[in-house]
């Protein structure tokens, strides 16, 4: 009896708060039919969009991967001062919401900003450009590598790397040939994460990217414009981009999660 | 540099170091330190004014008050989905169990238009809700509602780890001794699980306190009525008004990170109280 009431309350609550919203995004979006919806995604403005998206999405995960194996690296294999500390700070950007990691960089290269005059005087444009859209991503990116490293990292130890340096390997042999296969995994769930943030990020990409349409407008971006031109159905329609990667990278990360659990259980049978 | 390290005959130190120090610096600490200094940088008046004028007041208290009742709700019917997640099986069960990571995933202005499609007057709730008076999208109901979207999995997944390590013996042995179900719930269960309740009910609420995206196209943003504060720094911003929006902006990153420090020393002190007991 107990049973059968929570798990009805358990799936309508679900259903309802959850699944519905995903399911009218795709409604809604083939509502004007097929033809009306590959018209609004192939549209130019949606395109270059997607391009700005993909663009961003792609140098802000190769930077924080660099600094994630630099950090995951640094933390798991020496012990220094202030390694804590430096372990609660890349976690910071998780605890500042959107707009403000926004308006971190406004402050900093806007036309009043710290640095906004130097700017103007070369003529190099940050906020509402490219540039500030990408480092409004790298920000909000920056811990999910690292953060899938450090910790399996530090349980792996150096006894491997070790062994590595003693037997004369070079340091860039014994990372590329020992550490990096052991970490594989988690690199790759690191950066599956990093990714879906990158790309449908809103609130601090809004904020620097002057909605410039064509230019700096990216997916969401984007899908906010038509929504607010009430354009719906071609907003909907681009938001099943978004949605269908959302599904890709939660498939991706429950195949690489079982992967991960694959790989550490013939390492705890040894122990 | 060589005094900082243990002798090790793993290379890399000080280019790992030199490295991730500058790369955190010039993302992360030199641009949160413009919002502290812009923020402290202007005359106490000015400062109280902008965060203390009425429409200001009236977003801290929608902010505040929505997060907090979307958590509440999660509180409630989280420990609800988690418990059935762990204890029961069901058809369904494991698209409930991947649903539930969805909003962690969904860039949040695609939630954003899609609860605003379904609670809107002509949605597919929201005409059911018109006829009873209640109007969901475009009023601080609204932003519960995407508040508790957002927060939802924060909870589950907090809770759920806690109930798989509850022995379902002990609420057995509590039922034949003659407890009731729900004393059994009240005495055994709710004990035990209370402290990750706490923990996801302050993430989630810290969450929403900053989130955007899903909460602007389902208010409305009407000034005094349904604006969040969030709204409020991206109005300053389009004002060009640094120093009113980075007042609120530090307020805001000040009770952001006092939630979660905390969330984690309330999480280090029960380990280490469970530690004592054990």
């Amino acid at each position: 009896m107990t049973r059968r009431v929570l798990t009805g309350v358990s799936v309508a609550f679900v259903g309802i708060l959850i699944l519905l919203p995903l399911i009218a995004v795709f409604i809604e979006a083939f509502r004007k039919g097929i033809p009306f919806y590959l018209a609004a995604i192939s549209d130019p403005l949606a395109i270059s969009a997607l391009r700005l998206t993909v663009l961003t999405a792609a140098i802000s995960l190769a930077a924080n991967l660099i600094f994630g194996l630099a950090a995951s690296w640094l933390i798991a294999k020496f012990s220094f001062p202030g390694r804590s500390l430096l372990l609660s700070l890349i976690d910071l950007p998780f605890a500042v919401s959107p707009v403000i990691s926004g308006l971190i960089f406004i402050l900093l290269f806007g036309a009043q900003g710290w640095f906004g005059n130097a700017l103007t005087e070369r003529g190099i444009q940050i906020v509402f450009a490219t540039p500030g859209v990408i480092l409004a991503t790298v920000f909000v990116t920056f811990p999910f590598i690292a953060r899938e490293l450090i910790p399996l990292m530090q349980e792996q130890g150096t006894e491997e790397e070790e062994a590595a340096m003693l037997l004369g390997a070079s340091g860039w042999k014994t990372f590329r040939r020992v550490t990096l296969p052991n970490i594989r995994w988690a690199l790759v769930y690191g950066v599956v994460l990093a990714n879906a943030r990158a790309m449908g990020e809103f609130g601090a990409v809004s904020v620097v990217s002057g909605h410039i349409r064509g230019r700096t407008n990216t997916l969401p971006l984007h899908i906010e414009i038509l929504y607010n031109e009430y354009n719906f159905s071609a907003a909907f329609a681009v938001a099943t981009l978004l949605a269908s990667l959302a599904l890709v990278t939660l498939a991706a990360k429950a195949f690489l999660e079982w992967r991960i659990r694959a790989e550490e259980r013939p390492l705890a049978e040894e122990a | 540099m060589r005094k900082l390290r243990r002798h090790s005959v793993i290379p890399g130190f000080g280019l790992t170091l030199g490295y991730s120090v500058s790369y955190l610096s010039l993302i992360v600490l030199i641009p949160l330190s413009a919002v502290v200094v812009k923020g402290l940088a202007q005359p106490w008046p000015q400062f109280k004014e902008a965060v203390l004028d009425p429409r200001t007041l009236a977003a801290w208290r929608l902010t505040f008050g929505a997060a907090f009742a979307a958590s509440l709700i999660n509180v409630v019917f989280g420990l609800i989905v988690a418990w059935s997640l762990v204890r029961y099986d069901f058809p369904g069960k494991r698209l409930l169990d991947a649903l539930i990571d969805v909003p962690f995933a969904l860039p949040t202005a695609v939630s954003g238009i899609a609860l605003t499609a379904i609670y809107a007057q002509n949605g597919w709730i929201g005409r059911f809700l018109e006829p009873l008076g209640i109007k969901a999208a475009f009023s601080p109901l609204g932003i519960v509602i995407a508040l508790a979207f957002i927060g939802l999995p924060f909870i589950v997944r907090t809770v759920q780890p806690t109930i798989e390590d509850l022995d379902p013996a002990v609420e057995e042995a509590a039922t034949l001794l003659g407890a009731s179900q729900f004393t059994a719930f009240r005495r055994v269960i709710l004990p035990a699980v209370q402290p990750a309740l706490i923990a996801g009910f302050v993430t989630a609420f810290a969450r929403c306190l900053g989130e955007y995206g899903s909460v602007i196209f389902i208010s409305g943003n009407m000034p005094m009525k349904t604006e969040i504060a969030s709204l409020l720094i991206v109005t300053k911003l389009e004002q060009f008004d640094y120093a009113g929006a980075s007042a609120i902006a530090l307020l805001m990153l000040v009770s952001s990170f006092l939630l979660l420090f905390a969330v984690n020393f309330g999480q280090w002190w029960s380990t280490r109280a469970q530690r004592r007991e054990a």
